[in-house]
């Protein structure tokens, strides 16, 4: 097997691919946070003052709290005073109306990244709100959407435009209290993406939001919020990967979706940030709120994520499940290398009758990655019949890196019923030695095991994303392997 | 006064009287007891580890150390022995040794009261008493570790298979009053010696008394213990238990641990398999209703390569009471090609019941196969129709799947007496007792 | 095409192979029997190029090249198969996509263009008939739920697919009932060839009736002991390994 884990560790040691800069003048705010801070964001956005207000109340909150020490990971202390919160490239001052006018590096930036702005996006059917760093520069398919009275904007449009929506659903599902990240976010909130589905209406297209942290020392602190009234459906993709950096970035996104009568929202996310060299320098903190509320009976949320960038990642993706027969869904793949460190997982949290939920966690540690999956499942006293599916496994490549499993279930009624299963195992020396046998190279053979292990999460994301998230499995693990 | 209070001046004015005072590494040891407790008090809710387990009750009431004599008579006794099996018998009254209702063979294993031996051989223990609980995890520990009053001490010298059984019986009394019982056990399995240790804990009327006991089980190279521990306490009682268990290499540990007693009642079952090719089984069986509150909390360190560990635990749920399970495996990362599964079922039979599982994994070593499962649920329908097609009622029914499921775990002991004994009381347990009773 | 030259193998320390010498040319039927422990396993494990043991003298010669020398799967791409005793399962692997990945992973060391998924599935099919095994196989994982009898019939499809110039068969009769056996057995007899060479490890010499060996081999305690046709066979039948053991130790 030496000569295995070399190849494994010779991949796993490829440099991180979308590691560079873009120079671009930022208009950024001096590092350090106080409430003249807050009332500044929330000025340069011209907020009306109800969102100040709920943002100073987040901020006294926030000021109140300690940051959670429970999860299994590792960091020094964040200097919450030497972070920037606000920062906007500087071409925004003069509102860019079409692709043509947005700065053409940008659009390289994205280019090189993948990323289908342009032609590609066309070709996906994928409209791109793509957010650099804090604020929103391009919006496409805005009249398509509209058509069907869709609104799919940024944040700080939606403020703008949508104001009585903004006040009616922020907050209502993630309260600016919730967490000590959440108050944080809800705080300085710089910008993210707002989305209303109508009542009746299919969602047209998939929506799809490209993250990118750039500036150096810029925190980001996204908030998303998806709306989908009664009978409606929406299709979400959120995609990331930033450039390479030496020092922590820390990001504190807040996303909220409600889900009204028989609405289904499908909240989909491959993050590749950069993870930090492989001494374990540099990378992404990535410190996220994430919760879906299914109001109405019958209504659906699915979470599915591929989690492969950042340095430390701190997210479990949640659905309370209020409505009668409402649904809620985990599938992730999280796969952690070099000295990355993941606490994920998911709270499903059963209020209705007849709810049920399933999550399937796929963990993968190479290297020195260290790995957890921490979830909830509750089951109230109203959560009558109420179902849950558990199946976590974990796949551990070198032996240096950890894999935990840490399940709470808190059932209070007996006509609910929760499955949990488990596993941890190791790429099998006998399964590789088998595959070689038949004439297949370990690297393919390792990449065939990997992509089988996960294939019931990756089979929930869409199409365009699945394949992104393989490519993303495979040079984050090929040679990692062994 | 605080309770941390309470027990500091109880110290202070009941060490002298404690078995074994004057030994220097025995004052350590309850010196280091006392003040790791006062240092961390009783534990809340904020603790992880007592996280569905609120300890308050116990807090609140001032419990001190039993009195000297409780008069029990043998008679008395027998609802709590197994008929059927011969074996040897330490009896303990309020947490203390009453000589006349033992009975001790002859023979190459050596059994007597703690106590006695902290009095009159210290030696004996001084190498492994206290040195597997660990007080820094558990204040109960810390606080036994001062008060520790009596209990049993169990050798089983090297290569020799004891003949019989020994059973450990802790009567309490409600005449004793408030009272603690602090026991300490501690069983050594040398080197290539086999034997059988059942602990039961028993309840004269109901009173309201706590008991508090460590129990530290040593096992050599090779050899290979069957443990069993009973908790039948009054349903007023509070009891409170660690079970530590270190295991040297090759060694085979099986615990059989039920409980359907107690007010309040949480075991800790720590194994830590130190050397390679340790077998750690655990099983467990835990029946509360009425406003019972039991805990278990289980850790199985592999802390050596090749290890295999079992662990399969059951818990019937009902009326308002609630059931906690929290199953900890860790894999240290020198315990390549461990083998462990871990396993919790949960029947919950009401609505104002609730159960609460956190079976957990930690994962240092790459080449290991490890898996857990846990469920909570009720009966299965079809189980229950395919009965009634057959004419059973619905009632009966549900009584005879619950016998059933709990049967299983039972189904792991080796000792038929206890099995018997237990099937007993299990049959009062379950729904339709009596119709179910018919039938079997 | 083979020639093993005095092979010592250990495992850990622990020598299992004491000194093999055999040779098999092409269109050979060679069975090696033995008792449990005797390193019949090792053998053929040590052919196709498992890690974890350790040569400590002697040589492999196959095909004029020095087989010690080349990993695991480029022994399978020069066309050495082994039918694993235990067929490993790999969960989550589609059947079809793994045998098109050792398929085309063969065709690309020989040349050969890579197959396109019709052509591969019309080879499949073909081959399927072959051992009896359905076409819902294809969209399994690899071995994963398959029975003892599936599994070994999956291990003789597989060797057709990949047409080998020299098959090893590890206790591929184990385990089956005399029906699966001689669907086995049928499958490897269809694919006897005046160009491949078959060395079958067994330990039952019922395997033999169907399979009708060239040479018999008795291997005891890492070595072999006896050789001889079919009849020795027939002979070890009738009296267990037994007295080929006294026979050893009396020379």
């Amino acid at each position: 097997m030496g000569a295995t884990s070399e190849q494994v560790e010779s991949l796993v040691r490829r440099e991180y691919q979308h590691g560079f800069v873009t120079d671009i003048e930022n208009e950024t705010v001096p590092p350090g946070l106080n409430e003249d801070v807050v009332r500044l964001i929330s000025a340069k956005k011209n907020e009306p003052q109800w969102m100040l207000d709920w943002r100073l109340e987040a901020y006294r909150n926030w000021l109140k709290m300690t940051p959670p020490s429970w999860a299994q990971v590792k960091h020094p202390e964040i200097d919450f005073q030497s972070i920037s919160y606000y920062s906007a490239p500087k071409s925004k001052d003069d509102g860019p109306k079409s692709l043509d006018e947005v700065d053409p590096r940008l659009l390289e930036t994205y280019e090189k990244l993948g990323i289908p702005l342009e032609e590609q996006k066309m070709l996906a059917g994928v409209a791109v709100d793509a957010v650099f760093d804090s604020v929103s520069v391009a919006t496409t398919f805005r009249e398509k959407l509209s058509e069907v009275g869709v609104i799919f904007c940024s944040i700080s449009e939606a403020l703008k435009d949508y104001p009585e929506l903004v006040r009616q659903y922020i907050g209502s599902v993630v309260p600016e209290n919730d967490n000590y990240f959440a108050a944080l976010n809800s705080a300085v909130f710089s910008d993210g993406s707002f989305v209303y589905i109508p009542k009746g209406v299919r969602c047209p297209m998939e929506l799809s939001t490209y993250f990118r942290i750039n500036a150096q020392n810029t925190g980001q602190f996204e908030r998303t919020l998806i709306v989908a009234e009664e009978g409606s459906y929406v299709s979400y993709l959120e995609g990331c990967t930033a450039p390479k950096r030496d020092e922590n970035q820390l990001h504190a996104a807040v996303v909220e979706l409600v889900a009204m009568t028989d609405a289904e929202i499908k909240y989909s996310t491959v993050q590749n940030w950069y993870p930090g060299d492989e001494d374990g320098r540099g990378g992404i903190y990535n410190f996220v709120t994430k919760r879906g509320e299914c109001r109405g009976d019958r209504s659906k949320i699915a979470w599915t994520q591929v989690e492969t960038g950042s340095a430390i990642t701190w997210k479990y993706p949640s659905c309370v499940l209020k409505g009668d027969y409402s649904v809620g869904e985990f599938y992730s793949v999280a796969l952690t290398s070099n000295h990355q460190q993941a606490d994920t997982g998911t709270k499903m949290i059963h209020v209705g009758r007849n709810t049920t939920s399933t999550i399937i966690a796929k963990g993968i540690s190479a290297m020195q990655g260290e790995q957890a999956y921490r979830g909830l499942v509750r089951f109230g006293k109203g959560a009558e019949n109420a179902r849950n599916y558990t199946q976590c496994d974990s796949l551990l490549v070198g032996d240096r890196c950890g894999a935990h499993t840490f399940p709470y279930i808190e059932a209070m009624n007996p006509t609910a019923k929760v499955e949990h299963e488990a596993s941890t195992s190791k790429i099998g020396e006998d399964q590789l030695f088998y595959c070689k046998q038949r004439g297949i190279s370990e690297e393919d053979a390792v990449s065939m095991i990997v992509n089988g292990f996960c294939k019931e999460v990756m089979k929930e994301l869409p199409m365009e994303f699945a394949v992104e998230a393989q490519k993303l499995l495979g040079i984050s693990l090929e040679g990692a392997v062994g | 006064m605080s309770a941390v209070d309470h027990y500091l001046n109880a110290f202070e004015a009941e060490a002298a009287g404690l078995p074994g005072r004057g030994q220097p590494w025995l004052d350590g040891i309850r010196d280091a007891g006392i003040e790791r407790f006062a240092e961390v008090g009783f534990p809340t809710p904020r603790n992880e580890q007592w996280k569905y387990t609120r300890v308050a009750a116990i807090e609140k009431r001032r419990f001190g150390l039993p009195a000297a004599a409780t008069p029990v008579t043998a008679r008395q006794l027998e609802p709590f022995l197994f008929s059927g099996l011969a074996c040897d018998r330490l009896v303990f009254v309020n947490g203390r040794y009453a000589s006349a209702l033992s009975s001790i063979s002859e023979g190459e294993v050596r059994m007597e009261s703690l106590a006695a031996v902290l009095k009159n051989e210290p030696a004996l223990v001084e190498q492994h008493l206290a040195h597997y609980g660990d007080m820094k995890r558990n204040a109960f520990t810390a606080l036994n570790a001062a008060f520790m009053l009596d209990g049993a001490y169990v050798h089983l010298p090297r290569n020799v298979a004891a003949e019989r059984p020994v059973h450990l019986l802790f009567v309490s009394t409600e005449d004793g009053g408030e009272f603690a019982a602090h026991t300490r056990n501690l069983i050594v399995a040398e080197e290539g010696s086999s034997g059988k240790v059942i602990e039961s804990y028993v309840a004269l009327g109901d009173g309201g008394y706590l008991t508090n006991n460590a129990t530290e089980v040593v096992l050599g190279a090779n050899s290979e213990l069957e443990h069993y521990k009973l908790q039948e306490e009054s349903l007023k009682a509070f009891h409170i238990a660690a079970l530590d268990v270190h295991q040297d290499r090759d060694s085979r540990f099986t615990s059989h641990a039920v409980s359907f007693g107690a007010l309040l009642g949480r075991q800790d079952i720590n194994a830590v398999l130190d050397a390679e090719g340790a077998v750690c089984n655990l099983y467990g069986l835990y029946v509360a209703d009425g406003r019972q509150h039991v805990d278990f909390h289980t850790t199985v360190e592999h802390a050596k390569p090749h290890g295999t560990s079992r662990e399969f635990y059951k818990g019937i749920i009902g009326g308002r009471a609630r059931g906690v399970f929290n199953g900890r495996v860790h894999v240290h990362q020198d315990a390549q090609k461990t083998d462990s599964q871990q396993s919790n079922k949960n029947l919950l039979l009401s609505h104002h019941a609730e159960v609460d599982a956190k079976p957990e994994l930690e994962i240092y070593a790459d080449d290991v196969k490890c898996s857990h499962g846990a469920t909570v649920g009720q009966l299965d329908d079809n189980m229950l129709f395919y009965l009634r097609s057959r004419g059973i009622d619905k009632e009966a029914a549900r009584g005879l799947l619950t016998y059933g499921f709990a049967q299983d775990i039972i189904d792991h002991m080796s000792l038929a007496a206890v099995r018997d004994h237990l099937e007993g009381i299990l049959v009062r347990r379950v729904p339709a007792a009596e119709s179910v009773a018919g039938i079997l | 095409m083979l020639e093993i030259r005095d092979l010592h193998v250990s495992v850990e320390g622990k020598p299992i192979l004491n000194g093999i010498t055999m040779d098999v040319k092409k269109g050979e039927v060679h069975a090696i029997m033995g008792p449990n422990g005797s390193g019949k396993s090792t053998l053929s494990h040590v052919l196709a190029g498992r890690e974890g043991y350790e040569v400590t003298s002697g040589t492999i010669t196959y095909e004029g090249k020095d087989l010690l020398e080349m990993e695991a799967e480029e022994r399978a791409r020069d066309g050495i198969f082994l039918a694993f005793q235990y067929p490993v399962e790999i969960p989550g692997v589609n059947n079809s996509y793994f045998l098109k990945a050792a398929v085309n992973a063969g065709r690309t060391h020989r040349g050969e263009e890579e197959l396109d998924a019709v052509a591969f599935m019309k080879l499949v099919r073909e081959k399927m008939k072959l051992v009896d095994l359905k076409d819902d196989l294809m969209k399994r994982a690899v071995n994963e739920g398959f029975s003892g009898g599936e599994k070994k019939r999956n291990e003789i499809f597989q060797m057709a697919l990949l047409e080998p110039r020299l098959a090893l068969l590890d206790e591929t009769d184990s385990g089956l009932d005399i029906d699966a056996l001689k669907i086995v057995a049928d499958g490897v007899n269809a694919l006897r060839t005046d160009e491949r060479a078959i060395v079958m490890v067994t330990h039952y010499q019922r395997l033999l009736n169907y399979i009708v060996p060239d040479h018999v081999h008795v291997l005891a305690a890492g070595r072999i002991i006896k050789s001889g046709d079919r009849s020795l066979a027939l002979e070890l039948e009738e009296r267990g390994y037994g007295w080929v053991l006294e026979q050893e130790a009396a020379a």
